[in-house]
């Protein structure tokens, strides 16, 4: 079936590349003590991101989520960045209040981590019938102008409260000080 | 388990509690409202990837969870232009955004 010997592992080297790069990304958006490297560290994560929604058969997915994350939302935190100075200072000699939060918070999250896991490896997941459509891009477009285009529409409505919101936040502030 | 790695559902939820997780832990962690915001994103982006696997193995119609991710991007990316806009306007009347230096309702 495939074109040349070797086809299927190839694609599961690239399988694990993405999913090396969304885990390390995350690891590093949270670990870095400069937000910057934070920042970059998240569009790292959305890059692998992307590689894994193609793999799930989503390519508009994928261009999506380099657009909206990647370009937009990375790109303006690193504006945010500027604007205010986010750096954490360096403690000389880490608290022991401090430490004990930071192993709440790994606790807590491992919990969480295991909890989840347990749940989906408990399972089978199989499908349920038959396909209706093929979940391709022009699926997608047909399902947004006929069965979803109202929350289309509302989405469009909050993205625009959203972007007057924030221009008016910002700009009293401006003329406050 | 049979077939590839990439066509096993139980790969793709474990990456996204990863990620969920990472993006708990970060939350309460850092210490900037920016690195709390990024560990959000975090948050975000594994509700999608758990959106996206059950979409693509166990949904009948494969638009819906696509449809559902791509609003979810939306919101998070209002919830950042909002967010952003408010540590900014913070940092203007505070002169910084750490956690520990808002503390004005703090009794």
């Amino acid at each position: 079936m495939t074109a040349f010997p070797g086809a299927e592992a190839i694609v599961n080297g690239v399988f694990i590349v993405c999913v090396l790069t969304t885990v390390l990304g995350g690891v590093l958006a949270v670990k870095s003590r400069r937000i910057i490297r934070g920042v970059c560290g998240l569009a790292i994560c959305c890059f692998g991101l992307a590689g894994l929604y193609y793999f799930l058969r989503s390519p508009f997915l994928a261009l999506m989520e380099i657009l909206i994350y990647v370009g937009a939302v990375c790109v303006t935190i690193v504006f945010a960045v500027m604007l205010a100075e986010p750096d954490e200072q360096l403690e000389n000699a880490p608290s022991r209040f401090s430490l004990v939060w930071g192993g709440g918070a790994a606790l807590v999250s491992l919990a969480v981590f295991a909890g989840i896991v347990c749940l989906g490896l408990g399972q089978q997941w199989v499908l349920s019938g038959d396909r209706t459509t093929d979940g391709s891009v022009a699926a997608i477009g047909r399902g947004l102008l006929t069965t979803y285009s109202m929350p289309f529409e509302l989405i469009s409505l909050v993205l625009l409260v959203a972007i007057l919101g924030a221009l008016a936040i910002a700009r009293y502030g401006r003329t406050k000080a | 388990m049979s077939g590839a790695l990439y066509d096993q559902p139980q790969v793709y939820l474990i990456v996204a509690a990863f990620l969920l997780a990472l993006g708990i832990y970060g939350l309460v962690r850092r210490r900037t409202l920016i690195g709390m915001l990024i560990a959000g994103e975090l948050i975000f982006s594994a509700a999608s990837l758990n959106f996206m696997a059950l979409n693509r193995f166990v949904a009948r119609d494969p638009v819906v969870g696509q449809v559902f991710v791509l609003f979810i991007m939306g919101l998070a990316a209002a919830e950042v232009a909002v967010a952003l806009s408010i540590i900014i306007a913070v940092y203007r009347n505070y002169r910084s955004i750490r956690t520990g230096d808002l503390a004005e309702l703090n009794g």
